[in-house]
């Protein structure tokens, strides 16, 4: 497993943060599922045994945080916010539209693998909702049409 | 205190012992000591409080909220389980509050649970089940569709139901931290949450199927056990496990067959016993070599080359003439016995009685796997110094020197985990391999191989032997820190495997009595290894470590015995190849298969071979009679520490006898009386109303033989009982309560008390080196082993992963 | 990057900075910045924490509990080494607050746990960052680094002999762990299920170690109250509330935005002044006035002071200050709905009540606003919800009860308006697209 060279310079750095290595597990999984595009079975065994952990419990913690997943998504997760304030302003319409334009459901991936669709919980943008995320990108104060521009924007860069 | 996995804490962590406060529980005042868990307080003056996740020994939870109750002047109901009682504290356990919000958790868990209660193995034994008779809760009000998942498949041995599962994390805890395999894990959060293996779809593990047992509910189950029967339509015996010699009571879920009683299940759900639940995956499992299809269920008698199946009467009438005759016109010393190792100590002391009074031989032996004689011999006349498998829970410190428990002593392994675990007890490890236990251990000292005498020579004080325990695991400084550790420890429990022999035991005894209360045990391979032993399966030894050439007593009780000592195994096998042993009587062993004996040496002697197989010795047997196991009869076996338990009888497979009947049979085929073989009858104090009911089924069966014989039906010389009184009169240190032992106490055995035992050459012991997966000659008969073994991924395997 | 608002009535103190190119170090410095924890070195430990107590400086993470209070449960003396950890996990519905301060003035974060670390001796502090804040985290890293670079953090800071690490710590997606125990558990890398309380962290923390825990703006007031004196802080608000807190405005408002007001402002001024009223000429619905876990208040209700004794009066809670406003044409029952798919979502399945309450509640909810509902369903949703009520492993289950409860109770109406098979009487979604520039 090959990470690049910032990813191992900050999990060194991570290392000797806590009086225990598996202490630096979730930020690690996070970053590496960024370079790796998901956490894999290679991800996941190299991790565990730069843990000191099982394989196990490495599976048992990757799944239970929503931003981690062993299958890879599009190369912009476009994660549209339904939650109480993004819906009193539309986040829920923004999402169905999202469905229609890029045509895939909630977690699908369209087929030239430059977009997934993720309806997410609150993503602390409620005073400016309706918000969106693309990867770590906030897009706030939305409308339909600026949500299309935030798409098209992507895709031109996605597809250059 | 300590923070577990997620959460939580054991029960009684970090908690000083202070005095005793003074609480109110349901308007009834008690004390319990400061620390206690409100929930076991509240147990100890009969008041159960419902519960799923809380399990004595294994790290809380608070996770099901069952246990709620009401605490005056807290706002919140409280959970009992986590709460440590407090002086005055007044608690309500069930109070309307209490009982509503109970009925709402399992209204909630009944909302996903499916109510296949009518097939589910769990049915008629399910904790849910309980509650929602207890709570009333109904499951009508919720109408939405269940969260739906298919069965899935672990292992040979362990299924998995997710909708059943109440997430109660039993499983996971008791794998983990009970047994250090961590094989189970949480997978998903909120309600996706779910129980997963640790290899995705499957398991790999200890297969031990703690966590099927300890499952609240239906969902995880028992491969060998699945869809088979019900709970109500079994009938239970609790007897001991025949696959190791650490002794675990188990309870046996039987029920009838075609071919008589079939066994099909094992626990020790009601915590009875040395082992409290515990069992490996061969006491739990492994009880099906009993139902294998080769079984022998006929006795075989050679004729022209080929064994043929012959009547019982032709079988004993031949092997009694065929004895006699050589008895008679070669002498004792012409015949050979060869003992078991899994029969019980009725069978073996009557087995050794046999050889001599009737025989007239002292070539007595049997498979040995560790030095008992010398350990009789160390400690003659040192009482107190050896300890039993109860002192292993709770000995605040311990030593191990040699053997691998884990994987030969699982109960003596789980003892050990679980006194680190629970009471901090300190281990120390002296192994030449790094072995699992390692990791529990406070001090591990590496050995090369075989050195594990001169570790003991230098615990001793012998600073020579040094340099050669030195390696790269373990310095010179370690060594010496070792020791210095072992030497402070009080009351420490030391358990040696079969490396120390003859001299190294008498230098650890000496060892031991240097150092202020420290008790020993002898680890011993198969399941009554210490009962052959105690009952006098040796050439030169009488039951009780009496040495042949003092038969004092049992010359009162037995008559006149041989007094020179007779041939060891190796030496019978020397004789029948000079042509001077005529005939071999081989009972429940396998010394061919096991030991590496030509199969061709007896060839010019009778081998007569009662087994339950076609094992490598009788397969070149003259006479071959089916044996039953010890499932299928009742006595006593003693465990590797001297734990002195009941046997009682469970299965049965027509077609077979006991040992114990088929060796009073050959004695009065050889016109021998057998009233004097065992003292059956009036004048003994054998308990009747104990025995008759699980002797009933031999009784019946022998009913016809009894008549003929003109003896009493109700007691018979078949009854193990009638010898078991000979036995606590005559050997020494076995004269335990019989009230007792008949209750299913376990009862410790006092090797000081026995006689001067004997010093034995070293290569007559030959360690089984079995493993979880392996028990000798049962194990390849088990199915459910042999499966296990298949699912395990082949070493070359891994290797190239 | 999130957009900045204002309004007349503001008191700035936590966002005094908000906009000043603080992130660079040299410019916080400009604006007093690692003033307050030198003058912290200078102190008592004893004399940190009763300034703290003074300044009735309550935990804005939503419970309340009077920050110098919490400090001082901290045993003196401890075998195993003590923690600070600033929770920046901000998830509660509603709150948007704590990523302002990240992103404006990262290093008043990092004074206000230096100050709590010398206040209750301890050597590490650590500042969990949700996941979804990429940009934040890189910038606290940087800051951090950057006051590594100045000799503030590390060995021997501001040469006064103490040491002192701060690191950053990234999160991967769970409101859960948000809980303070929860957050305990991720941070040593682990599922973020809750630990069994008592002992508290304060006592048993991070791996076994005393541990404080405080909200990010909790935190990031601290330097401002060492500066400026307990009597100051304590002056800008009401008795036993004191200081200023960020208050998210969301929802149907002309304005919405996050604005720094004292604590005890009015609500109804709140949303009427400094949140630009409702737009379209609407009329108000409810309220939400803490973040998602609170009960929802009637028009009605909300002439009240928000302060948390008052809140807390009116039969709701201030919470994580986040406030989101209802008008007339929001569908109280989808509401619940979007609220309880929230929990059932982000409950860790730990305890029974939890786990299996709120994915009856998302179950029964979504046939219910889908006009397959019975009469029954409504006394059901309130049943389950008072069963769940205290009597889950930790707060997130009384989250999920609390507000359905106030749900059905305030709107029994609106639910029984969906009975029978009849339409949601608000479906005309096209509508709800605000009209926004
Ligand atoms: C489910 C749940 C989620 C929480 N999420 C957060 C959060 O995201 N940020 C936060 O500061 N506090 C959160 N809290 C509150 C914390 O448990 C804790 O009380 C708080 O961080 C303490 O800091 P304070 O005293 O400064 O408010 C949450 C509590 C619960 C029960
Ligand atoms: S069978 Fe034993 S080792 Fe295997 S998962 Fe169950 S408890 Fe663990
Ligand atoms: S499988 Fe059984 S023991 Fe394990 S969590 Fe589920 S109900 Fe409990
Ligand atoms: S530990 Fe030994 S006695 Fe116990 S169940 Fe296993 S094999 Fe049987
Ligand atoms: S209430 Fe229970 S299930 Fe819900 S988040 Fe807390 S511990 Fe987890
Ligand atoms: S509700 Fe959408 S960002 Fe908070
Ligand atoms: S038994 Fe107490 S919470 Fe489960």
């Amino acid at each position: 497993m090959k990470f690049s060279q910032e990813f191992e310079q900050r999990f060194a750095d991570m290392l000797t943060h806590y009086p225990t290595k598996r202490s630096a597990l979730v930020p690690t999984l996070l970053y590496a599922q960024d370079e790796a595009g998901a956490l894999t079975d290679e991800v996941i065994v190299e991790l565990a045994q730069r843990l000191d952990l099982t394989e196990l419990e490495v599976r048992n913690v990757i799944s239970y945080y929503s931003m981690l997943t062993t299958k890879p998504r599009g190369k912009y997760n476009v994660q549209v916010c339904t939650n109480i304030a993004c819906m009193l302003r539309g986040g829920e319409e923004l999402l169905n539209h999202c469905q229609k334009k890029l045509g895939i459901g909630h977690k699908g991936t369209t087929q030239d693998g430059l977009f997934s669709l993720e309806e997410v919980e609150c993503i602390g943008a409620c005073s400016w909702a309706p918000a969106v995320q693309v990867n770590y990108d906030f897009h706030e104060n939305l409308t339909v049409d600026k949500m299309d521009q935030v798409l098209d924007e992507y895709k031109k860069k996605g597809t250059m | 205190m300590p923070v577990r996995e997620g959460g939580g804490s054991y029960p009684g962590d970090g908690v000083k012992r202070m005095a005793d406060v003074n609480l109110t529980v349901d308007g009834k005042k008690l004390t319990a000591p400061a620390g206690t868990l409100l929930i076991e307080a509240c147990k100890s003056v009969g008041i159960e409080v419902p519960s799923f996740c809380y399990y004595p020994g294994l790290s809380l939870q608070g996770a099901c909220r069952m246990c709620v109750v009401k605490i005056e002047k807290m706002p919140k109901l409280q959970t009992a389980c986590t709460t440590v009682v407090t002086e005055g504290m007044v608690v309500a356990t069930d109070n309307d509050e209490v009982r509503q919000a109970r009925k709402a958790m399992v209204e909630l868990l009944l909302g996903n649970h499916p109510l296949d209660c009518p097939v589910c193995d769990a049915g008629g034994e399910c904790e849910l089940q309980d509650m929602t008779f207890s709570y009333g809760a109904s499951e009508s009000k919720f109408m939405e569709a269940k969260n739906h998942r298919e069965e899935q498949q672990w292992s040979p041995v362990v299924y998995f139901d997710r909708p059943r599962c109440i997430l109660c994390y039993r499983c996971v805890r008791v794998c983990g931290e009970g047994m250090d395999v961590w094989a189970l894990g949480v997978q998903n959060r909120g309600v996706s949450s779910i129980i997963a293996p640790n290899q995705d779809d499957h398991l790999e593990c200890e297969e031990c199927g703690m966590c099927i047992d300890i499952c609240p509910v239906g969902a995880l189950t028992s491969g060998a056990y699945r869809y088979k029967t019900r709970p109500w339509e079994m009938n239970h015996v609790g007897t001991v496990c025949t696959h190791c010699g650490d002794g675990c009571k188990t309870t046996l879920g039987v029920r009838r067959c075609d071919t008589g009683m079939e066994i099909v299940r094992g626990d020790n759900r009601d915590k009875s016993g040395i082992n409290n639940d515990f069992l490996c995956i061969k006491g739990r499992y492994a009880f099906d070599f009993a139902h294998s299809e080769e079984r022998i269920m006929q006795p075989l008698i050679r004729k022209s080359g080929k064994l043929m199946p012959s009547t019982w009467e032709e079988a004993f009438e031949l092997i009694g003439k065929r004895f006699a005759e050589v008895r008679d016109k070669d002498g004792g010393l012409a015949i050979g016995v060869v003992g078991s190792t899994r029969t019980t100590n009725e069978e073996n002391y009557l087995l050794s009685k046999f050889a001599r009074v009737v025989l007239k031989t002292n070539n007595v032996d049997h498979h040995r796997t560790a030095d008992f004689p010398a350990l009789a011999a160390a400690l003659h006349s040192k009482p107190g110094q050896t300890a039993s498998m109860r002192d292993v829970l709770t000995a605040p410190a311990i030593l191990l020197i040699g053997n691998d428990p884990t994987n030969q002593h699982p109960l003596l392994a789980w003892q050990i985990r679980t006194n680190v675990r629970l009471r901090r007890a300190k281990l120390y490890v002296i192994n030449s391999a790094p072995i699992k236990l390692q990791k529990q251990a406070a001090g591990f000292g590496l050995l090369p191989a075989g050195a594990e005498a001169k570790a003991v020579a230098f615990l001793g004080g012998d600073d020579s032997q040094l340099d050669s325990l030195v390696s790269d695991g373990t310095t010179r400084e370690a060594w010496t820190a070792l020791r210095d550790k072992i030497r402070a420890e009080q009351n420490l429990v030391i358990a040696f495997g079969s490396e120390l022999r003859a001299q190294d035991i008498q230098t650890l005894v000496s060892v031991s009595s240097s150092l202020s209360g420290a008790k020993l045990i002898c680890l011993g391979d198969y399941a009554n290894s210490r009962g052959a032993a105690d009952m006098g399966l040796y050439p030169d030894l009488l039951p009780g470590y009496q040495p042949v050439s003092e038969g004092g007593r049992f010359q009162q009780d037995w008559g006149a015995l041989p007094a020179e000592k007779g041939l060891s195994l190796p030496e019978m096998v020397d004789a029948a190849k000079a042509g001077k042993l005529k005939a071999l009587y081989v009972v429940g062993s396998n010394p061919i298969g096991r030991l590496g004996i030509d199969p061709f040496t007896f060839s010019k002697s009778l081998v007569v071979v009662q087994d339950m197989f076609l094992t490598e010795t009788a397969t070149i047997a003259d006479v071959v009679l089916p044996a039953a196991n010890s499932y299928e009869k009742s006595g006593t076996f003693t465990n590797t520490c001297g734990d002195l338990q009941l046997v009682k009888k469970a299965g049965e497979v027509t077609g077979t006898k006991p040992d114990f009947e088929m060796i009073v049979r050959i004695a009065d085929a050889m016109g021998f009386d057998v009233r004097s073989l065992v003292p059956f009858g009036g004048g003994t104090h054998a308990d009747m109303g104990q025995t008759r009911g699980a002797q009933s089924g031999e009784a019946d069966r022998h009913a016809v033989w009894l008549e003929a014989h003109n003896l009493e039906p109700k007691m018979t010389p078949f009854d193990p009982m009638a010898i078991l009184d000979e036995i606590q009169r005559v050997v020494a240190g076995y004269d335990v309560s019989r009230t007792n032992l008949l209750a299913g106490a376990d009862q410790h055995i006092e090797i000081a008390h026995c006689g001067v035992g004997a010093s034995h050459k070293p290569e007559l012991i030959v360690p089984a080196n079995d493993d979880l997966f392996s028990s000798g000659t049962l194990g390849r008969y088990s199915h459910t082993l042999n499966s296990v073994y298949e699912n395990k991924p082949a070493e070359s395997e891994i290797a190239a992963d | 990057m999130a957009s900045l608002v204002s309004h007349p009535d503001e008191v700035r103190v936590i966002s005094k900075r908000f906009g000043q190119g603080a992130t660079d170090i040299d410019r916080y410095l400009q604006l007093d910045g690692y003033k307050a924890v030198q003058k912290a070195l200078s102190m008592q430990p004893d004399a940190i924490i009763n300034e703290v107590k003074n300044s009735g400086l309550r935990g804005r993470g939503g419970a309340g509990f009077s920050t110098g209070m919490k400090w001082s449960f901290v045993p003196k003396q401890s075998a195993k080494p003590k923690y600070v950890l600033c929770n920046g996990d901000e998830s509660e519905p509603g709150t948007c607050k704590d990523r302002l301060i990240f992103e404006h003035d990262p290093h008043s974060v990092i004074e206000g746990v230096m100050i709590a670390a010398i206040a209750v001796q301890s050597h590490t502090g650590y500042i969990y960052i949700r996941g979804e804040y990429r940009y934040l985290s890189v910038i606290m890293q940087k800051a951090i680094k950057d006051a590594y670079a100045k000799g503030f953090l590390g060995k021997n800071i501001f040469g006064s002999g103490y040491d002192l690490d701060i690191y950053w710590h990234g999160g991967a997606g769970a409101y859960e762990v948000g809980e303070e125990s929860a957050l305990m558990e991720s941070l040593e890398g682990k599922r973020g299920v809750p630990r069994i309380r008592p002992p508290f962290p304060a006592v048993v923390g991070l791996w076994g170690g005393p541990t404080v825990i405080n909200n990010a703006e909790t935190l990031a007031a601290v330097p401002h109250i060492i500066l400026g004196g307990a009597e100051w802080y304590a002056g800008l608000g009401t008795p036993k509330n004191g200081g200023t807190r960020l208050f998210c405005l969301s929802g149907n408002l002309n304005k919405p935005g996050v604005y720094e007001l004292p604590m005890g402002y009015n609500l109804k001024k709140m949303i009427y002044e400094v949140g630009g009223g409702i737009p379209n000429g609407r009329g108000l619905k409810a309220v939400v006035p803490g973040g998602s876990s609170t009960p929802v208040l009637l028009p009605e209700e909300i002439d009240i002071p928000m302060d948390f004794d008052s809140v807390g009066k009116a039969g709701s809670m201030l919470g994580s200050g986040g406030v989101v406003v209802l008008d007339d044409t929001t569908c109280i029952v989808n509401f619940a709905l979007r609220t309880i798919k929230f929990y059932q979502h982000e409950s860790c399945g730990w305890c029974i009540p939890c786990r299996e309450g709120t994915d009856w509640l998302k179950k029964t909810l979504t046939r219910f606003h889908a006009g397959a509902g019975l009469k029954k369903d409504i006394d059901n949703i309130y049943y389950l919800s008072e069963n769940m009520l205290g009597k889950t492993f930790c707060p997130l289950g009384d989250a999920a009860a609390m507000p359905t409860m106030a749900f059905v109770k305030k709107f029994r109406k609106e639910f029984e308006d969906h009975l029978d098979g009849k339409p949601c009487p608000f479906e005309k979604a096209a509508d709800r697209i605000p009209a926004m520039a």
